[in-house]
């Protein structure tokens, strides 16, 4: 019964993941076995850095403003009478359920920088158009503003489903405390919270970084390599250029991140087993 | 001055809906912005005058008609449909019969096989697409949409297995021993008893495979080049984006139309998906 999982986790995860491994030491034409150039060369590129580093910004600021945004959004929400309520969650998840290249899409024209509504809209507010695509600085706040966009219903629909257990005797408690709004925030809904908000931000952190559609749809990377992740760069490298085995090389840098947030999502998970 | 409670409680509710306005900007801007494109001239598209916030001159459909006869949208369309059709079929077999085994069945690892299950679905397809690309081009598939069949189930079956795992410890082991005193069969008692009152996770677990292939993007784009095996989401990024200028009508309608099934089904069967969607990941 449980053959056919096994044979796909082994054969189509398991195996692959391995095999690159293996292929990150192959040379180019991946006739001869060259050990750890790949890598060595790799650290020595300034692009490389550039990416390394674009994928941990791009990810620590999307997540930062996805949690925020998403509490905030649970938490109107949770306010609101059931049938508002219902319709609201189901209008804020379309970003979420939309596939992501195709939305991606929309907000390439969005930030068109000519004849598109937002700079139209900044300079008849007195502000002056931004180069949204072609600036490294604003190419970057697109990609996240992107990913913000489409993530953060993820957050409020962990966060409702969170508060919804949250017992109402713990707010009435408070109140007969003399507890304020802020008060109750801090003090009663946050602390139950937490588990729940450390286990969403280690899951969005792993889709996050790994994001591949909306630098790939915005930008493609440019300009000039600021804008990429691993997994486009990797898929420039490995794929575009040609050069798989350093393209492995690079997906696998992906790995330990990943790895590390999986290792504390099910330590989290564990814990609340217990 | 003190107010009543339910004076302040209107008050909040008030207060959240205004509070709840630039939300809803932020998420349905893209979205006009794509569909008010889609019904523009060319013309008023690339015209510098007046509002581009509203339809300015007579919508048109000319993109649309462009888009479903002069393009192959309606091929990828059906490839699209055919394979995440497959996809979701197979994953529902596969992590139906996994997870059963692995709530019912004492067998050895059976405990850890969950864990794996769980460390398989955090794995992005960006880590795995290179080695793909070879075993795609080992197996000759590379260039062929039947490629995905194989791949699209490395994302959906670890995460409705999962699900489902959850869902299925939820039946309380008495339900089993009933069904074992009337005789049932390991298979007839997940045929009679566990799919049925699991009915939900599978709603969910459906919606969840058919939305992750539906969505794909990477796989389809770094091994399908012929325009004749794509799929919705490369084929529109790799065709309907063309070097002229006049492309953005076809774009956001083409976008907008390959989206509509999703959005569609999901917006029937939300309450599944969210109550699947968070299971799964709270556990």
């Amino acid at each position: 019964m449980i053959l056919p999982l096994f044979v796909l986790i082994v054969g189509l995860v398991v195996y692959p993941f391995v095999w690159s491994v293996y292929l990150t030491m192959l040379n180019k034409q991946e006739t001869k076995f060259v050990g750890l150039r790949n890598f060595k060369q790799l650290w020595g590129y300034d692009t490389f850095w550039l990416v390394f580093g674009n994928s941990f910004r791009f990810t620590l600021t999307a997540v930062f403003f996805k949690a925020t945004l998403g509490l905030m959004l649970a938490l109107i929400l949770n306010n609101l009478p059931f049938r508002g309520q219902r319709i609201w969650r189901g209008v804020s998840m379309i970003p979420w359920v939309m596939p992501l290249a195709l939305s991606s899409m929309g907000w390439w024209w969005v930030f068109e920088p000519t004849h598109s509504a937002i700079n139209w809209v900044l300079v008849q507010f007195g502000g002056t158009a931004k180069p949204w695509l072609s600036d490294p600085f604003w190419a970057r706040v697109s990609t996240i503003v992107t990913n913000i966009w489409f993530g953060t219903p993820f957050f409020m629909i962990m966060y409702l489903a969170g508060l919804k257990s949250i017992p109402e005797s713990l707010y009435e408690a408070a109140q007969i405390d003399g507890a304020r709004a802020l008060q109750r925030f801090r003090y009663v809904t946050f602390p139950m919270l937490s588990r729940l908000i450390a286990i969403t931000v280690m899951f969005s952190t792993i889709v996050t970084f790994a994001n591949f559609d909306i630098v790939r749809v915005l930008t493609r990377g440019g300009p000039r390599y600021t804008t990429h992740l691993f997994g486009t760069y990797a898929f420039n490298i490995g794929i575009e250029a040609g050069h798989l085995p350093r393209g492995a090389a690079i997906a696998l840098f992906l790995f330990p991140v990943l790895g590390v947030a999986a290792f504390f999502i099910l330590r989290n998970i564990a814990r609340g087993e217990e | 001055m003190i107010r009543s409670l339910s004076q302040r409680k209107n008050m909040r509710v008030r207060l959240s809906y205004i509070a709840l306005i630039p939300y809803l900007i932020f998420f349905l801007f893209p979205l006009y912005w794509m569909l008010i494109t889609s019904f523009k001239t060319d013309t008023e598209i690339t015209s510098l005058k007046g509002i581009p916030l509203i339809i300015q001159s007579k919508p048109t459909l000319d993109h649309y008609k462009m888009i479903l006869f002069k393009t192959r949208f309606l091929t990828w369309f059906k490839n699209s449909a055919m394979i995440v059709s497959v996809v979701t079929v197979i994953t529902m077999a596969v992590s139906i019969f996994a997870a059963y085994a692995i709530t019912r069945l004492r067998f050895f690892g059976s405990r850890y096989f969950g864990v794996g299950v769980f460390c398989t679905y955090l794995v992005p397809p960006a880590l795995l697409f290179i080695p793909f690309y070879k075993v795609v081009g080992f197996l000759g598939l590379l260039n062929n949409k039947w490629c995905l069949l194989f791949l699209y189930p490395t994302l959906t079956v670890p995460f409705c297995t999962w699900i489902l795992i959850g869902y299925f410890t939820a039946i309380p082991r008495a339900l089993d021993e009933a069904a074992f005193v009337d005789g049932a069969s390991y298979v007839q008692m997940l045929t009679k008893v566990f799919l049925p009152v699991a009915a939900p996770g599978l709603i969910a677990a459906t919606l969840f495979a058919f939305g992750v292939s539906w969505a794909q993007f990477l796989y389809p784009l770094a091994y399908i080049y012929r325009e004749d095996q794509m799929v919705l989401t490369n084929g529109i990024y790799t065709t309907l984006i063309r070097g002229d200028v006049y492309f953005w009508g076809e774009l956001m309608g083409g976008a907008l139309l390959a989206s509509i099934p999703v959005v569609v089904i999901f917006a029937f069967l939300m309450d599944y998906y969210v109550s699947g969607l968070t299971r799964g990941t709270l556990r």
